[in-house]
Parts: C-alpha cells; structure tokens; sequence
C-alpha cells in the first residue's frame, strides 16, 4: 500500500521534473516558432539556441523516466493508457522525433531554407508534444480511460483533455520565458531580457486565465475530479500553486529570474500533486485504483532501490550540468540566428 | 503455489490469454522491427565510439599533437549528432513497447521493469555528460575534460547491458510464477536480469558494436586514402578505429561460438530453425550456404561432441516453430561476414605486427571501406536470428506475440508514416555528416587552447 503510494509520489515528481524542464524546452520552441520574421526574430533565436544546446537533451531524458517508472510500478494502467489514447501519444513521438532531430542538426544548416525548414520544424514539434501530452493527462483524469482500452477519439478530445493540451503548452511557455530572461541577465544581454521578461509576464497571465477557466470546465465535465481539487490535501496543492504563481509573477516583475526558477518549480509541482491528491485512491477514476493498477511489492522494492542508485548517480551529475550551465561554463558565443547565418558550435 | 515446469506452462498459458483481434499483427511486428533496425547502429556508436573518441584526446594529452585533438573534437559532434538522434529513436522505441504490445507490457512489465529503470539512469548519465564533453572543449582544464568523458563510455556500456537483460528475459523468462488465473506472482526483477542469455548476448554486442562503429568511421578515412588523402589526419583518424575493430572481430568468432551453445540448450527449436533441422538428429551434419555439408558439424557446434543429439524442429507442433527461411538465412549472412571481417582483421593485425606499417594494396582499403556496411548488414542479421528465431513467442514459451499485441487500429497508418519519418531522418542525418566531414579540420597551435 505504502509502497504503492511512493512509487506514486516518484511518479508524479518525475512528471514535474519534465513538466517544468522538458516543458521549458518546448516552451522555448513556441517563443521561436512566435519570434517573428527572420530579421526581427534572428537575436530571439539565438538566445534560444545558445540556452538549451547543452541541457535539452538531459530534459528530455525526464520523459524515458517517466514512461520507465510508469510500466514497471503501475503496469496494468500502463496497458489500457497505451492502448486507449495511441493516437495523442503516437503524434507526441512522431512530434519528438521531428522536435530532436530538428534540433541536433539545426547548427548545421547551411542555406537559408534549410535553416528555415529545420527551425519550422522545431518549433511546430515543440508546441504540438506539450498538447499531445496534455490532452493524455487530461483524459486520465476525466476518467476516459477504461480497462481493455477505450474510444480512441474521444476519449481524448473532451473539454478536459483538449484544456489540458492547451495548458501544458502555456505552462511551458511561461517556463521558458522565464529561464530565457534568467540566461540572458546572466549574460548581460539588456535587450533579450526585457524582451523574454514581457514574454514571461504575458504567458503567466494567460495561464493564470486558462488555469481558472480550467477548473469551471472540470466543474462541469468532472464533478469528481472538481472535488478532489476544491477539498482536503488537493485544495491545499492548488492553493499553493497558485500562491507559488504570484510569487513567481512578482519575482518576475522585479527582476529575481533565479529565485523565480524555483517558485515555479514549486506552482507546477503543486498543480502535478493536487491532481495526484484529487483522484486518489484512483490511478485511473472509474476503472482502477493505485493498489490494483500497482506491481507488487518485489518489484517495487527493486524499482525504489534502482531509482534510489539513481538519486545518488545522477544528482551529482545534474548539479554539475546545472552549475556548469548556469555559470556559463558551457556557453556557445551567442549568434543571432538569421536565416544565412551557420553557427559552428 | 506448485512450480509449474516449463513444457506445462505453455498450455497453461494458452488457457488464460486470449488472441487479440488485430489484424495487422505482421504489420505491428514490422513497425516494431523497423524501429529497432533504425535504433541499434545508433547503439554501436553509443558503446564504442566515446572510447574511441576518448583515446584521440588521450594520445593529445600524451603527445601534444593538437591533430589528435582536432580530430577527437571534430568526432565529438559526430558523437553528439548521432546521441541526439539515438535518442529519440530510443525514445519511440520505448513508446511502442506500449504502444504496440499493452498486453505484454501489463502483464510482465513488473517483472523486467527494474532493468529499464537502470537503462534509464545510463541514458541520464550519458546525456548529461555528453553535453558537458562536447560543450565543455576549451572551456573545461584538459584533465578535466578527459574525465568529463568517461562516464559516457560506461553509461554506454550499462545502458545497454540493461536492455539485453530485458532481451535475455524474453528468451529465457524466469524471476516469477503464474498461479492458478495466469497472473503473475512471485516475481523476482534480479532473477529475471541474471537470465542464461544475458552475458554472451552482451559481450556479443559489445563487440558487435566496436565493429560497426570502427568499421564505418575506419571506412571513412579509407575511402580518403584510396583516393590519395594520404595524410596524418587521415592516418589517424583511420588507424584508431580499424585497431578497435579489428581486435573485436576475431574475438567475435569466439562469444559467437558461446552464444550458439548457448541457444542449443536454452531454445533448442531456435538452433533447429538456423540450421533447418527438421528431425531431431544424433550425429547432425552442418550446412553452410546450402552447398558445403560438415558432417556432425552441428552436433559438434552446439555441444562440441560429434555424436550430440539435436533438437529437431518435428520436436515442438508447427504452430509453435519460427520462420525457418528467414532466420536461416539472417544467421548464415551474420555467420559469413563475421568470418570475413575476422581474416580482414587478421590481415591487418599481422601487418602492423610483423611488418610495423599499413597494408599497401589499394585492395585493403577497399575491404575496410566495405567492411562498415557489411559489419551493419551482419549486426541486423544477428538480432533477426535472435527476435524471429523467437518467434511465435514474445516471452519464450509463456505469451505468443498475437496475445501481446494491441487491439487498436491504425497500425498500417503509424508503420507507413514512421517508415517515412525513419527515411526521411536518415537522408538528413547522412548528407549533414557528409557535409560536416567535407569542412577543413580546425587544427590549432598548441598555444591557443593551454
């Protein structure tokens, strides 16, 4: 029972993780796909390109520990997710496919409409993997998601799902503001941050807007899930996280990008946990509980000891990354990105 | 709860799944084979070529060549280009896991999971440091740097090592009980990892992977010297990795030699279907190419006894036996082009040994430049002898691939658009390498970087 329920917890904290990382990854990608033209978005660009190059790929990785904790703690849920919402998750992977490859090879264009086809495709793949993803956790949430595989429309295609889509998509891209407005006051560049504040002040009200919008849709689409959110432990989250947003806002407003990084960390791992708080003791409401959907103990007891090798392995090695990162240890010299320029690096 | 012998479990299996409608099974197994065939040479450069890469900056640091240095930088964002794409290959491998096979996943996922975890921690460890060793040049000590990069070369080698636990597993499925409704219990997650399959498959594609990688970058560099780059770059940059696998492939002969042993005693029928032994035979003869008969030469093969008794295909019910046409001919393409790679390897070796230079035929260079291409064609050939010699298991003798496939629609739709996908990433991939490898080396003075 105790077991299933930390194999939960790490569940939820892994999403977060890619949520607020991976997340700020895509957002990235909107801010380029919305850059504007060549010209006028080219310094955009290359802020954008210099900041991820050396941490994307760690940030995605989050989503292999996801999947990874997912199948092995919770395997029967995993089967009918899988087989439920294929379509949204298959568009995701062929999303990141495009998104990463896109990415990688970008510093090699050599010709104007290679990099605009390469950086197209980037951007495109960055807001349509959030979505995807987003309309996933709305549809388990919904209780769309029976055993032996449900309706591979709708189920995904409800008001919840398609808010959660675009949700996951304005979250990101209020991450990403935000971290891009950070490396840029680290760098000095005056122009970058105020342009990538004004993003970040703009994204936090339209999620705040969606997020309130949001819980008047789940008022009505899922009364259960409404409950779970506006009593108890769940209440608590979401009332958290929306303290942790203004504070967030404020930290942004004023300037204080570095201690904002972590605020909302904070307002995304309240929202991540309040919905955990809200469905509970349901892994999929409706259809089956935490206990049922849960592998058994052995095995449990090796994936904590596994992700437990993995704490001890990888929090050096991330804070290393970070440190190394946010030092500016490993930055690339910036470049805007026009569509003649070829970057080296 | 009796323990169930293996032969009882089959029926007892057979009883308690049912088949899922889903007619396009093959077409679910050719989605999932695609995926693993795009995916696994990018594994070979994630097990060898850090090593390889790492051993040019190690030499740099010895002699004070900045050539080497160049060159291990210049491989490094082939290496980062390559990860890249590794992972997201890796990425939609682990997605159709799900997204193909549900049933199995919900079923045993429990069983083998702590395995993926573990490849999941080497993946974090790899691209974390991947990141700080190719964005860390010039910015990082020397020392430093090299450090860097060590833990890509084993988080590597583990990563893999996990994922053919998982492999081993499907053939070799222990760690857990069925009881009386076929659910599973008593699992065990690290009997499950330490399977009979596990160490020589491993060893087996490390090796495998020090020669596909060695053999296409060697081949690279051969392909400049034959056309006169006969340069100290070009030198370099070829010798490194001809050495790595040419030291892989006879060693090769050996562990592939301890995996058909292996297969003889855990999945007799998979040896009867490589060799197309139809009855089980004492005294079997080996037939190489259709042509060249040894007699006895399977019995001593498998079991190093000339008069071994070999099971026979006739020893399991026909719709329990794999494909034997395809898994002959995948095992006898591997088993030609390893025996090549390992006389081109041991052509090599006694020159450099004996003679202490290069071979000079114009010949040499142009077996080296083959070499590559082939080492892949034997690589994918390997894995068929091992995935559809399994067949029409996906855990060997407990759940039959139309148990664990999914029941949605669409498979024709997600096979065609990930083909398209798949071919249209590979020909960028290969014309940006090919152009990243036309750009002059940036050599500098030594004085520049210290």
């Amino acid at each position: 029972m105790w077991l299933a329920d930390l194999a939960g917890t790490i569940l939820l904290l892994g999403l977060t993780a890619y949520t607020v990382l991976g997340g700020a990854d895509f957002g990235a990608g909107f801010w380029d796909l919305t850059a504007g033209g060549a010209q006028r978005g080219a310094r955009l660009r290359g802020m954008i390109k210099r900041s991820m190059g050396p941490v994307w790929e760690a940030n995605h990785v989050w989503l292999i520990f996801v999947l990874v904790v997912f199948w092995t703690a919770f395997p029967r849920a995993f089967g009918p997710v899988m087989e439920t919402l294929y379509i949204p998750l298959f568009l995701a992977a062929i999303g990141i496919i495009f998104r990463g490859a896109a990415f990688a090879l970008r510093g090699e264009a050599a010709t104007i409409a290679e990099a605009r086809a390469l950086g197209a495709t980037f951007a495109f793949a960055s807001v349509l993997i959030p979505f995807f993803f987003g309309t996933v956790i709305g549809a388990i949430a919904d209780g769309r998601v029976p055993v032996g595989g449900g309706d591979p429309w709708r189920s995904w295609t409800g008001p919840v799902p398609l808010f959660a889509g675009v949700l996951a998509v304005a979250i990101g891209a209020y991450m990403a503001a935000m971290f891009l407005a950070g490396d840029a006051a680290r760098s000095g560049f005056d122009d970058m941050v105020r342009a990538f504040r004004a993003r970040a002040l703009g994204a936090a009200v339209v999620a705040g807007v969606l997020a309130i919008a949001g819980l008047v849709i789940i008022r009505f689409e899922a009364p259960g899930l409404y409950d779970g959110l506006t009593s108890g432990p769940g209440l608590a989250a979401v009332a958290g996280s929306a303290l942790a947003g203004l504070v967030t806002l404020v930290l942004v407003w004023r300037g204080r990008y570095e201690a904002a990084r972590y605020t909302s960390a904070v307002a995304v791992g309240a929202v991540v946990a309040g919905w955990g708080f809200a469905q509970r003791p349901d892994f999929l409401p409706g259809a089956l509980s935490f206990d049922e959907a849960a592998a058994g103990d052995p095995t449990l007891i090796a994936l904590l000891i596994s992700i437990g090798i993995a704490f001890l392995v990888l929090g050096p090695s991330l804070w290393l990354l970070f440190r190394l990162s946010l030092r500016g240890r490993l930055d690339t010299e910036f470049r805007p990105i026009t569509a003649a320029s070829r970057d080296e690096e | 709860m009796p323990v169930l012998p293996l032969d009882g479990l089959t029926e007892f299996a057979a009883t308690i799944t049912a088949n899922v409608d889903q007619p396009y099974l093959f077409q679910a197994r050719q989605m999932q084979a695609l995926s693993l065939a795009v995916h696994i040479p990018l594994v070979c450069f994630g097990i060898a070529f850090p090593a390889m890469v790492l051993y040019m900056e190690g030499l740099h640091l010895r002699t004070g060549d900045p050539l080497y240095r160049a060159i291990a930088k210049r491989w490094s964002k082939v290496m980062l280009i390559l990860f890249a794409v590794g992972v997201v290959t890796g990425t939609i491998l682990s997605f159709e896991l799900g997204l193909l096979w549900p049933r199995f996943m919900e079923r045993f996922a429990e069983v083998f999971g702590m395995a993926f975890a573990l490849e999941g921690v080497s993946f974090f460890v790899e691209a974390i440091f991947i990141a700080i060793y190719v964005y860390g040049w010039d910015r990082l000590p020397a020392r430093a740097h090299l450090l860097a990069g060590v833990p890509i070369v084993v988080a590597g080698m583990t990563g893999s090592l996990m994922v053919i636990g998982v492999n081993g597993w499907m053939n070799d499925p222990g760690g857990f009980e069925l009881d009386a409704a076929g659910n599973v219990t008593d699992v065990n997650p690290f009997a499950a990892f330490v399977n009979s399959n596990v160490w020589h498959e491993t060893v087996h594609m490390y090796l495998a992977g020090i020669m596909v990688a060695g053999f296409i970058v060697a081949g690279v560099y051969a392909f400049g010297w034959l056309r006169g780059k006969r340069d100290r770059f070009h030198r370099a940059a070829m010798v490194v990795p001809l050495t790595f696998a040419c030291l892989a492939a006879p060693v090769q002969i050996v562990v592939g030699d301890w995996a058909a042993r292996t297969v003889a005693e855990v999945q007799p029928t998979k040896l009867a279907a490589i060799e197309g032994l139809e009855e089980t035979t004492a005294g079997a003869d080996l037939t190489i190419g259709g042509i060249l008969t040894i007699p006895d030469g399977l019995s001593l093969l498998a079991q190093h006894d000339p008069d071994a008794v070999i099971t026979g295909l006739d020893a399991v019910p026909v719709d329990e036996r794999p494909p034997v046409a395809v898994v002959q001919t995948a095992f006898q393409t591997m088993v030609g082009i390893g025996t090549a790679l390992a006389v081109l390897a041991a052509v090599y070796l006694a020159t450099m040994v004996w003679r202490r230079r290069l071979p000079r035929s114009a010949w040499f260079y142009r077996a080296v430049v083959a070499a590559g291409p082939l080492a892949l064609v034997a690589l994918i050939a390997g894995w068929i002898v091992t995935e559809v010699g399994r067949q029409p298991w996906i855990v060997y003798r407990v759940m039959r691939v139309e148990e664990a496939v999914t029941g949605a629609g669409g498979i024709p739709v997600g096979y065609v658009t990930l083909a398209l996908v798949y071919a249209g990433l590979a020909a960028i991939v290969l014309f940006l390498l090919r152009r990243l490898a036309r750009r002059p080396l940036e050599v500098e003075t030594p004085e520049e970087h210290r």
